[in-house]
């Protein structure tokens, strides 16, 4: 280790987004009266190429051995500086960023105090650079496998991407047959394939795949360790015992799909009071058989009730379950192909034809002959043989009372209701909605929270087959990465504990969130498995007898960034 | 013919894959492609990546702002070791080629087409032989520090429309897309350098005069390059419907209607009015928005005319982000103009991905007006004298448009209006279709394999399409489909790779593995 | 509001929050009166986001809405519809737009405590000479006894068998006696916000001060106001289907005698759709002996509305049509009931008229469930 530390201070304008509001130069000036600073300077965009070229002309030139770059969140460039750093030779955890931009100028308008306060932030993030210890990069070796759980579209696409790289795959499905609730419907939207001649064939290359093996009647009772090296208990059911050792996989794919919302919540539709009144997935029932009716009576006038425990508040539900517009399309259409004298008419508050041909497969329904009345039924009353809806024409600006032999609802999806046990044994968050959260809503759909832990179909959200397939595919792009690279990285940051210090009281196992610490079995001390330790510090702060050192953020670290900041 | 690009730190016996085009969806699918440890050649035909995405402001319904999470990935492409970016390029040719035999596919018998079945897989992996032409900067990237005084000397200064600011900023003929780009070098634009179009700058050359780095070049020849790949990714996004196709809302007419990609650049912070919310230099006190404009629109003969429609002012499908970025757009309004009124014109609320509905909702609750009605004409209200005045006492725009739940027509006066112009498949689909022999669907968007099972897929073994050139998509779902079709290549590239994953002692010594890990770090 | 009446729509579209209706049209669609009158509260909700002014006035159907509160029990974006008619119903207090009988029923509870128009001092003659103790005094269940049971000689049989049940079951319970006044429910659903705040405040001074741990209301709309607008903290509102229910259930209440009828049950919109109460009515029918129980289509969520709330009981409204009363006595005969039971005083009172009126007395009877459990008690 060096004796004395040689900081180089370096101030972003950031064109005018730092400069406009701070005053760079003055910032650049006061950094070199720092102690230990021996280069300070200030440029226009320090993360593009000539900006690192600075930084890396002064390591080599001037010897330094810290940097400090003022500019933007660490959120945006610390990889940009930290890789600009290693590329000539200094450990990248000797660079520590100041944010006097998200943290100073953008939130700041008046010129001069905003100065002062960069001035004090980068002496407070000198104070820590004086103090900052290079860090070990680590890489941990990949099982090359993975685990699919849900045996539905979603996993069986999921499982042929990762098994056709050469991995093999574990498809593990609590049911007795793979397809999920996909091998439920009749047909496909817009292209109205039949799903058994989509299904069929898929399932059959599952089937036979050399690398995959399907275990059906079997649920994941545990999963251990970290990215790269789970290992993971399957059981079959109904036996509570776990059959055989436990599954070693790199990665692990979640799949388990979704439910269907349980009308008898909407008690004023009638449902399970009427048989006139029935849901989507019966309508894809009778459409299998090729009626609509009942007992050789086909109906006559048929509607369709969209949002059915979707957009509604009052069961609190209220996303859009994103499928139904088209399944009532494709529904209200083949209905009225398969009756041509009867009246179809679909009741709506919008209509979510979104997809590619599905507004032209929308337009087609009506030229059928569909009529899609604007308005969404408040409740179902009996009138003889028949149901009336009763709700209110917007358009028309006055209530209907449309008479019926058949209702369809079109039932919106929910979070499955069986998954928290699985959403425990993996650590994985909840959206508000209920269904699995994904690590950013934009940029990471398929990721999580969880190193090595991926989402893929309806378990993230409704979405129908196209976009499903895709994000199944999108969730083996991202388990095949470890698996096909051989390693991942661990993160360096980590939380260290000195032994000698240790009382093995074990608070900090209790406290971390990510399972990381754990009681040595022989000699009571806490040990700390850097894979699974995110940095978060919350054991070091909790551990009575302060043996437990946050690397890259340690006492003495955060101490003297608050004694700088004090001055 | 031309040079091959030296593989520098790349290993030589694992495949490439090439990807066209450097927005969102190129840059994810070539990060995922390049993080498995495969080579990535990315090819963007601007000066820099980042696409549509860099223009806009912030992003729905999180309201991230959109070049804050954008720019990181910008970096990592610039910056990974296994990914040659290559912008300011185009691809000239592609061509499949037999591996085994290292002919050119079409040289033999039978076909490289693949059958469009849900199951399908290839049974000889496929390779392409790849041309990609390197425009000239005429500036040197080894020396150009990105500094900007050749472009504030440059005799074109503040007369070159700017197509990242859709025009509304007025650029130099030496330019930088926008502050943030990958690579930050400059590049001469020929087509209006004085030098290059006319054969003459004055006395002498400013732009080399002012540059510190003697990185000017006029002498810079174009490039050649060789590639060979296992596979291909087309991300070539899309484009926007030309306003000037729906005459009657005035759009070129009236200086107060703009498209959603305009009011982009003028909600944007580093945008012309710095985020400012002005129109004829006031801040607009009623502000209208229309969607719907140019897309669902039905014509008899539609079937013809495939991807001509966009030509004609209207195309038949869902354009499927404007109901969103619409009310993201209302919302910035709001948070901008706190007492303006605020109205949207709908057919219909499609807001179905996550957080959407909920955000439609907050959007309600900040006092956004949806009027159910379709707008017809935007016209302004001559004033009693029957001279055009500015501001108050007439002269105001009109919309005019059905309110269908009050039945009755209504005419709602605005300050500004924002018409949400139909995405449409980009002009030159034609030649990059060419170039690959891809097909096109009906609505002039490339052709998947298989509408459901297949979505990124295409008719030919190797060829894999991203983001919104297969059709329009949200960001969520552009990345999903990106990272599909990472995966589709990724499974190409690993049969043809030599060892399926590298040793479990790879060296860790290049920044990649612990600064570029998607894994370890969330963004 | 402009001395024409005018509105300004946007304070009160920010203060009810309405900005999140997407027009879906669920309020109107279930609205009972919405097919009998031209009020139409998704249309009125849209004008209030839309123009800038409404002439409240020019919206005499605003006094036909009963308050039922379907809207608000279905509305998937929770704008709470019937609260704009609330809302504007006070506009027009304001301005002493309304109609006399609901200006002489608001009159009546600020002078005398009901709406009947009769004195204070007679609110106690219901209870025909029984001894009922005075719940100033301290007790564990305060009876709150409701003005039109107190005061209508038909209803007053009501509370009378509740009396005679309590005291069977043991009870330690009381009333308020004379100093019982309005609980405002209706007042507040009237539009006279003013008074409902006064009321709100004596009230439940009054009620809190008894000490009591329990409060029970004979009448469902006294139950809705005091268990959802009322703070009584420390007390367990119930209605009294409830307190009879749970009576039978612990077997403190016995029922000995017989009541052989085939009975039908009208679920109140203030117990049933509002408060989703609608099985403890059941079980105190199912309880009596001998007594059959059959239910009409409509029934639970979907009962239709007798048209006694929001001030129906004072004002005609602009009916275009027949009372739903009468459709719903239909409704019931056709069940082959020889008994329509009701758990609420505006119900009876409705019901009955209806029965006369459609000239089905001889086939239906209306009854109040404690009139069933009156008989099946020894």
């Amino acid at each position: 280790m060096e004796a004395e530390p040689r900081i180089g201070v370096y101030i972003c304008h950031c064109g005018v987004n730092i400069a406009a509001n701070v005053d760079v130069e003055q910032v650049a000036q006061f950094a070199a009266t720092l102690p230990g600073v021996v280069v300070s300077r200030n440029y226009l965009y320090m993360c593009s190429d000539p900006g690192q070229g600075l930084i890396q002309q002064d390591i080599q030139q001037h010897g330094l051995n810290r940097v400090v770059v003022a500019s933007c969140s660490p959120r945006m460039h610390e990889p940009t500086f930290r890789g600009a750093a290693q590329q000539v030779g200094l450990n990248p955890y000797l660079v520590e960023m100041a944010n006097i931009r998200e943290q100073c100028s953008w939130v700041h308008s008046n010129r001069e105090q905003a100065t002062e306060k960069a001035k004090a932030l980068v002496a407070s993030t000198v104070a820590k650079a004086a103090q900052l210890e290079p860090l070990v990069e680590r890489e941990v070796g990949v099982t090359p496998g993975a685990l699919v759980i849900g045996g539905g579209i979603a996993g069986l696409c999921a499982a042929l991407d990762v098994a056709d790289a050469g991995f093999p795959v574990y498809l593990v499905e609590q049911s007795d047959h793979v397809g999920g609730r996909l091998k439920d419907l009749n047909r496909t939207f817009p292209t109205l394939e039949l799903v058994a001649d989509l299904l069929g064939p898929l399932v059959e290359r599952v089937r036979s795949h050399p690398k995959v093996t399907v275990l059906l009647n079997s649920q994941v009772t545990s999963v251990e360790g970290y990215v790269g090296n789970f290992e993971v208990q399957v059981t079959p059911a109904p036996s509570s015992t776990p059959s055989s050792s436990p599954l070693k996989v790199g990665s692990i794919i979640v799949a388990t799909g979704y439910d269907l919302f349980d009308p008898h919540r909407k008690p004023e539709l009638g449902y399970g009071q009427y048989a006139h009144v029935i849901t989507s997935l019966e309508m894809e029932q009778r459409l299998f058989e090729g009626r609509v009716g009942v007992d050789g009576q086909e109906p006559k006038r048929i509607a369709f009730i969209k949002c059915v425990g979707s957009r509604d508040v009052q069961v609190g539900n209220p996303y859009c379950s994103r499928v139904c517009c088209m399944v009532t399309a494709k529904q209200a259409r083949l209905v009225q192909e398969l009756l041509p004298e009867a009246d179809v008419t679909v009741f709506y508050m919008d209509v979510r034809t979104f997809g590619k041909g599905a507004e032209e497969f929308y337009d087609e329904a009506r030229d059928k002959g569909v009529l899609y009345r604007r308005g969404t039924v408040s409740e179902i009353i009996r009138r003889g043989e028949r149901v009336v809806l009763m709700g209110e024409d917007t358009l028309q600006g006055r209530p209907f009372e449309f008479e019926a032999d058949l209702v369809v609802l079109a039932v919106g999806m929910e979070a499955r209701s069986d998954v928290g046990a699985l959403s425990t044994l993996l650590k994985l968050p909840r959206s508000a909605d209920g269904f699995f959260l994904e690590l950013h809503p934009k940029l990471r759909p398929v990721d999580t929270a969880v190193n090595g832990v991926f989402l893929a179909g309806c378990c993230q959200g409704p979405k129908d087959v196209t976009d499903t397939v895709a994000q199944a595919k999108a969730a083996a792009a991202s388990a095949l990465i470890p698996l096909i690279r051989g390693t991942v990285p661990a993160e360096s940051a980590t939380a260290v504990v000195e032994p000698e210090l240790c009382a093995g009281c074990g608070m900090c196992v209790e406290v971390c969130p990510f399972g990381a610490p754990a009681l040595d079995a022989l000699w009571p001390v806490s040990r700390i498995n850097f894979v699974l330790c995110k940095g978060c510090g919350t054991c070091a702060v909790t551990c009575p007898s302060k043996a437990i050192r946050l690397q890259h953020f340690t006492a003495s670290q955060i101490l003297a960034q608050v004694d700088a900041l004090v001055e | 013919m031309g040079t091959v690009i030296p593989s520098e730190a790349r290993n030589l016996d694992k495949p490439a894959a090439l990807v066209i085009g450097g927005g969102i969806a190129g840059i994810q699918a070539a990060l995922d492609i390049a993080d498995a440890g495969f080579p990535v050649y990315l090819v963007e035909r601007e000066p820099s990546v980042g696409g549509r995405m860099a223009q806009l402001d912030k992003t729905f319904p999180t309201l991230d702002c959109s070049s804050c999470i954008l720019t990181p990935k910008m970096v990592d492409v610039g910056r990974h070791p296994n990914i040659e970016l290559m912008t300011y390029s185009e691809v000239v040719s592609v061509t499949p080629v037999n591996r085994e035999t290292g002919k050119l596919v079409g040289e033999e018998t039978g076909s490289h087409q693949s059958t469009n079945l849900p199951t399908y897989q290839p049974t000889k992996p496929p390779a392409f032989h790849v041309q990609v032409r390197r425009k000239p900067r005429y500036v040197d990237v080894s020396k150009c520090t990105g500094c900007g005084s050749c472009a504030a000397a440059c005799r074109m200064k503040g007369r070159v429309p700017s197509t990242f600011d859709e025009g509304i900023v007025k650029r130099s003929a030496i330019y930088v897309p926008f502050p943030q780009a990958v690579p930050l070098k400059y590049t001469v634009d020929p087509s209006v350098c004085l030098y290059l179009s006319r054969g003459t700058c004055g006395k002498t050359f400013l732009c080399k005069d002012a540059c510190p780095a003697g990185a000017i070049d006029f002498e810079q020849q174009e490039e050649m390059v060789n590639l060979e790949v296992g596979a291909v990714i087309v991300a070539t996004g899309f484009d926007l419907l030309d306003a000037r196709l729906k005459p009657e809302f005035g759009y070129g007419v009236y200086p107060e209607v703009m498209t959603g990609i305009e009011f982009e650049r003028l909600s944007s912070a580093s945008g012309p009015t710095m985020g400012k919310i002005v129109v004829n230099g006031k801040q607009p006190k009623d502000v209208v928005f229309i969607k719907c404009v140019g897309s669902r629109e039905r014509r008899r003969e539609q079937a013809a005319l495939g991807s001509q429609q966009a030509a004609l002012g209207g195309v038949p499908y869902c354009s499927r982000v404007c109901c969103m970025y619409t009310a993201k757009h209302a919302h910035l309004v709001r948070d901008k103009l706190p007492d303006a009124r605020i109205t949207v014109f709908y057919m219909d609320v499609r807001a179905f991905g996550k957080g959407y509905e909920e955000f439609y909702d907050r959007v309600k609750h900040e006092r956004v007006i949806y009027r159910r009605g379709e707008p017809s004409e935007v016209y302004r209200r001559r004033t009693t004298d029957g001279e055009i005045h500015d501001g108050d006492g007439g002269g105001r725009l009109v919309v005019l448009a059905e309110d269908t739940m009050l039945g009755k027509p209504v005419e709602v006066e605005a300050d500004l209006v924002v018409l949400a112009t139909a995405i449409t498949p980009r002009t030159d689909m034609p030649q990059t279709a060419g170039l690959l022999g891809l097909a096109c669907s009906p609505d002039g968007f490339f052709q998947e394999a298989h509408a459901k099972l297949r979505p990124v897929d295409t008719a030919l073994d190797g060829v894999f399409l991203a983001g919104c050139c297969q059709g329009p998509k949200d960001i969520p779902d552009t990345v999903a489909h990106a990272k599909a079709a990472a995966a589709s290549a990724m499974k190409v590239l690993v049969q043809q790779s030599s060892s399926i994953h590298s040793s479990s002692t790879q060296s860790s010594s290049t920044h990649s593995s612990s600064t570029h890990s998607p894994e370890g770090r969330p963004i | 509001m402009t001395p024409q009446g005018l509105l300004k729509t946007e304070p009160m579209v920010e203060q009810l929050e309405l900005m999140g209706c997407i027009q879906c049209g669920k309020c109107t669609g279930g609205c009972p009166v919405a097919r009998k009158t031209t009020l139409n509260i998704r249309s009125l909700i849209y004008h209030m986001l839309v123009e800038p002014e409404l002439d409240v006035n020019a919206h005499p159907e605003l006094w036909d809405c009963t308050c039922c509160f379907t809207c608000v029990e279905r509305c998937p974006k929770d704008v709470r519809p019937a609260e704009l008619v609330i809302g504007l119903r006070g506009q027009l207090v304001e301005s002493g737009q309304i109609p006399d009988t609901i200006g002489a029923a608001l009159t009546g509870i600020f002078r005398q405590g009901n709406p009947t128009g009769m004195a204070r001092e007679d609110r106690c003659g219901w209870t025909n000479g029984t001894q009922v103790k005075a719940a100033q005094q301290g007790c564990q269940v305060l009876l709150h006894v409701c003005c039109t049971p107190a005061y209508d000689p038909r209803v007053q049989v009501v509370p009378r068998a509740l009396v005679k049940a309590f005291t069977a079951a043991g009870l330690d319970f009381g009333t308020l006696g004379t100093e019982e006044s309005c609980c405002g429910n209706e007042v507040r659903r009237m539009g006279e916000a003013g008074l409902f705040e006064m009321l709100v405040e004596e009230n439940g001074e009054l009620i809190r001060s008894v000490g009591a741990s329990r409060l029970v209301a004979t009448s469902p709309h006294c139950f809705n106001t005091f268990k959802n607008e009322y703070s009584l903290t420390g007390m367990e509102v119930v209605h009294y289907t409830q307190a009879v229910a749970q009576l039978l259930d612990e077997g403190r209440l016995k029922f000995s005698n017989e009541v052989k009828k085939t009975v039908t049950y009208h679920d109140p919109c203030f117990l049933g759709k509002q408060n989703h109460i609608f099985d403890e009515p059941r079980a105190v029918l199912k309880a009596i002996p001998g007594l059959k129980l059959v239910e009409m289509d409509r029934n639970r969520e979907r009962s239709l509305c007798c048209e006694g709330g929001g001030g129906r009981m004072w004002a005609e409204g602009t009916n275009l049509a027949e009372r739903l009363a009468f459709q719903r006595v239909h409704e019931a005969a056709e069940t082959g009931a020889e008994v329509l039971a009701v758990a609420c005083p505006f119900c009876l009172l409705t019901l009955e008229d209806a029965v006369k009126v459609q000239g089905l007395d001889e086939k239906l009877r209306v009854m109040d469930i404690m009139e069933l459990v009156d008989l099946a008690l020894a």
